[in-house]
């Protein structure tokens, strides 16, 4: 192995991450006192949340009566019951203060007439425990999370955090009792190795949308936190949890909020029916996302989609009239012209349900600590690791996600991990001196892959592995395909050690990203196709039609899924909690779920 | 915008060719910028022949193309591929704009892809931007109050003080214009440039903050803010349709107002 010169840092704390989680938690830990870092591999307002659209869920009660216990109810009722009820209860109760303080920190919400919060109609929000829709979701025009990311980042150089931008986390250094000792990182610009010791190491590096084919997310949604937790040897939870967005661009798969049907828009197949009367008489076109996704599958699968294919469906806003879609809805106005080449205010926009949210993610708890449960302890936490944002399942989300509560997930838990945080680590407090390999794994790694001369290019086995993804754990599942799918995923993880790299450089050597990127997504993507095979139900975005209702007796519980070094998935699970964390609300009991 | 900051002593130079497969009926020619840091050799101009039938219509989809299939160092900012991110800025066919945004059709003849221009390029078409980054901290772009917010409420803004962040606010830090404007090529390190008055602006025309003085004086400076000539390159190149020029006009106008 070639020798690397390694820069060692020491802090209280590394941030890894600089997304809405990242930043949020940076702010916090920066509050406290405590020495922090925050290393990104691209400039903060690069980072995904920038492309959250719709709004950010909270029962401000602006626009009509609410209640964080409605919001609590339609987030469970989300999540199909696999949430846990403590983070939920805290999550939902946090969202009316973490509201306010973005507005304090300058986020720009679009406003009523009387100078509030403006707030929408979203899919799943409802007033009353479930009994018709109510407007939760404050929102900057079509442009939340732009405005969220903008001033958190705004917020931190108030506070001079301290970032190391494109710098590139390879892997957790962990010690010999399992405790994270800190973490290996490349800065891109100049080609050097950084050894970072801290009492705590956050990880906030988002979802893993690129695991397949067509998503809504951004290129560097590669699972990079969810790959350096499997290789250090902890499980991944709830991984077969993906979320399909009923209104990605068909084609470019860019998305269009869910906050376009929330100001009125609605969806047509091609009768003109405007079929989601049927699926879901309530809520119609504003049913929970899985719920309208499988309505949009069935209708195409049944011959009545769109286009010259009959393999689309329309949303259409024409009847929102120009003024409207300027003022609400101008960002995907745009998107819609420069994507699909339509004028929204004459025409249908073309979409399909596309990937976009992964409930699943490193396990942790409402404090963001990770965690890693056995059988005596479900609730056994690594010393030294949290987990915040898209990256970690806390879990608020279970099977579902409601539109609007990840960019709220993110500043409630980043915040949460500050005050954990804060608890845990005294500023000043000694490190214990780091194990003499410490770092060795990463290096080893990073040395491997940049020398890979093997026979198959990255582009080619990521074009395999997002390919099985999206034939083999789409919308709707049946044995013969996940096992299937299985197969196909472990012989796609089978070419990693057959890898090639063209740019042997330390400077910006993208080509060598890349494939650490890959040997992520890998993970994630053997995660979720081996728990979704297991598990024997359907529950929100995992749905089955050979076994087509959710089984609470067998299989309300966690899926936890280690993937080894060689690509070998064990899987356990570990119980769902079925209290709340106050005596103000009661345990909400399962029941159908019907919109 | 013909003109480019080159890494010292550099022009320059022809590079390789990839050829277009054989049978490609679509084919277009790209010629793309290319610098390797680690050789510190002159600059050169690959060129690529791509099959328009097989390839996305963005020229950041013919990027991913060639690094997917063809050329996997070539090296490029990308990240949300949607227009919101602000990582591909460059230079194509002569202006600055986005990658992703920029359709491959609305180029007449070949496709020729720069880094931003006058920046100090790391490599290939990533540019060193960390001082229009610096830049940006130094006008203090965050919320200045000396009266607390509500405890348990949002600040009151009307619809119609808020209506005057709109095309401001939506700014994504992608640079196109900082890097067009000639005032900032030559003054670069004194003046701020047409990105970071957009940013000063934003904050000087929100109701909700209250050092709106302050922000003035420090502008207050022949070269921070009264380097821009209104040669307006920096409104027609914004990838997103905002108006740079307006808002540091309008900058002016607060100074104006005051005095
Ligand atoms: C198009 C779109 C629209 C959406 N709209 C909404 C909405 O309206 N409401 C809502 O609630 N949610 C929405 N979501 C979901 C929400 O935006 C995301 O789930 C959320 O922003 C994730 O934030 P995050 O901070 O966890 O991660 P991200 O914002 O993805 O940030 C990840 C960070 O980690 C860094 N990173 C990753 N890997 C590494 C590594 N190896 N080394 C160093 N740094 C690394 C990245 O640089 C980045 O800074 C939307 C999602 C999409 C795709
Ligand atoms: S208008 Fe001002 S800022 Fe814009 S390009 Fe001209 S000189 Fe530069
Ligand atoms: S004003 Fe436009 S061109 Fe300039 S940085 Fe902002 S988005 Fe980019
Ligand atoms: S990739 Fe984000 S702006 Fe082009």
């Amino acid at each position: 192995m070639a020798s690397y010169q390694i820069i060692d840092h020491t802090y209280d704390v590394v941030v890894v991450g600089a997304g809405g989680a990242g930043l949020r938690a940076t702010l916090g830990m920066g509050a406290a006192g405590l020495k922090t870092a925050c290393i990104t591999k691209v400039f903060p307002t690069r980072s995904h949340t920038v492309a959250a659209q719709g709004g950010i869920g909270a029962s401000l009660g602006n626009m009509a009566e609410d209640n964080w216990r409605w919001h609590m109810y339609d987030t469970v009722k989300g999540s199909d019951w696999l949430g846990d009820q403590d983070a939920i209860e805290y999550m939902c109760r946090e969202a009316v203060p973490a509201v306010y303080e973005l507005e304090h920190f300058g986020v720009p919400f679009s406003r009523t007439e009387d100078g509030r919060i403006y707030q929408r109609p979203f899919g799943g929000h409802m007033s009353n425990f479930g009994e018709k829709p109510v407007q939760r979701a404050c929102a900057a025009a079509d442009r939340t999370g732009h405005a969220i990311l903008h001033t958190l980042y705004q917020q931190c150089l108030k506070h001079n955090a301290e970032f190391l931008v494109e710098y590139f986390a390879i892997d957790l250094i962990m010690d010999q009792d399992g405790a994270c000792r800190g973490v290996v990182a490349w800065n891109l610009d100049d080609g050097t190795l950084h050894r970072f010791r801290a009492h705590q190491v956050v990880l906030a590096t988002g979802g893993y949308g690129r695991a397949y084919f067509s998503c809504t997310s951004a290129h560097t949604c590669t699972g990079d936190g969810q790959g350096m937790v499997a290789r250090a040897g902890l499980p991944l939870q709830d991984m077969e949890f993906v979320q399909f967005h009923p209104t990605g661009i068909y084609g470019s798969g860019c998305l269009i909020t869910e906050g376009a049907r929330g100001e009125g828009g609605y969806l047509t197949n091609s009768n003109g029916d405007r079929f989601m009367e049927r699926y879901a008489p309530t809520a119609k076109d504003l049913a929970s996302r899985d719920v309208v996704s499988r309505a949009m599958t069935m209708e195409i699968r049944e011959g009545r989609g769109v286009g010259k294919q009959n393999d689309h469906i329309y949303l259409h806003l024409e009847h929102l009239g120009a003024e409207t879609l300027n003022l609400r809805l101008p960002g995907i106005s745009e998107t819609a012209k420069i994507f699909a080449g339509v004028d929204v205010t004459k025409e249908p926009i073309p979409v399909l349900p596309t990937v976009h949210y992964n409930m699943g993610g490193i396990p942790t708890n409402y404090h963001g600590e990770v965690l890693r449960p056995t059988k005596d302890d479900p609730e056994a936490i690594v010393p030294g690791l949290m987990a915040i944002g898209e990256a970690a399942c806390v879990s608020v989300h279970g099977a579902n996600r409601l539109g609007t509560n990840s960019l709220l997930d993110i500043v409630v838990f980043g915040r949460a991990a500050g005050l954990r945080a804060a608890e845990l680590i005294k500023p000043g407090m000694t490190h214990k001196p780091l194990p003499k390999d410490a770092g060795d794994y990463a290096i080893a790694r990073f040395d491997r892959l940049r020398n890979a001369n093997g026979s198959e290019t990255t582009a080619a086995i990521r074009d395999r592995m997002q390919r099985t993804m999206q034939n083999d754990a789409a919308v709707f599942r049946t044995q013969e395909s996940l096992a299937q799918g299985c197969n196909n995923i472990d012989q796609v993880r089978g070419m990693l050690p057959s890898i090639k790299i063209t740019d042997r450089s330390l400077i910006w050597n993208s080509d060598l990203v890349e494939a650490l990127e890959l040997e992520n997504l890998m993970a994630c993507a053997q995660a979720t196709l081996h728990s979704a095979e297991a598990r024997k139900e359907s529950r929100g975005a995992h749905a089955r039609e050979d076994f087509q209702d959710r089984d609470d007796v067998n299989w309300m519980k966690h899926s936890l899924a280690w993937v080894d070094d060689q690509g070998k998935v064990t899987l356990d699970y570990r119980p769902v909690h079925t209290w709340t964390l106050t005596d103000e609300i009661d345990y909400i009991e399962p029941k159908a779920r019907v919109y | 915008m013909a003109e480019f900051a080159l890494p010292a002593n550099s022009r320059v130079q022809q590079g390789k060719t990839h050829k277009a497969p054989a049978g490609a009926k679509n084919v277009r020619v790209f010629k793309i910028y290319r610098y390797d840091p680690d050789t510190g050799a002159n600059p050169r101009l690959d060129t690529y022949e791509i099959d328009l039938d097989d390839c996305g219509p963005m020229v950041l989809d013919a990027l991913i193309k060639i690094k997917n299939e063809i050329d996997s160092t070539l090296t490029f900012r990308r990240s949300c591929r949607e227009g919101i991110c602000g990582s591909c800025a460059m230079n194509i066919d002569g202006t600055n704009t986005l990658a992703c945004l920029k359709p491959i059709e609305d180029v007449k003849e070949d496709v020729k892809i720069y880094p931003l221009p006058h920046m100090p390029v790391v490599k290939d078409l990533v540019p060193d931007l960390t001082v229009p980054y610096a830049q940006l901290a130094s006008i203090k772009p965050y919320m200045q109050t000396q009266t607390p917010p509500p405890p348990d409420r949002e600040r009151l803004q009307s619809p119609e003080e808020r209506a005057k962040l709109d095309g401001l606010w939506e700014c994504i830090l992608c640079f196109c214009c900082q890097t067009s404007c000639p005032s900032y090529w030559w003054n670069g390190d004194r003046y701020l440039g047409p990105a970071i008055l957009l940013q000063a602006a934003r904050w000087i025309h929100d109701s909700r903050d209250e050092n709106t003085g302050e922000r003035l004086d420090a502008l207050e400076d022949p070269f921070r803010l009264y380097r821009c000539h209104t040669i307006m390159n920096c409104t027609k190149t914004c990838p997103k349709g905002l108006n740079p020029a307006k808002a540091i006009g309008s900058i002016k106008e607060k100074m104006i107002e005051r005095r």
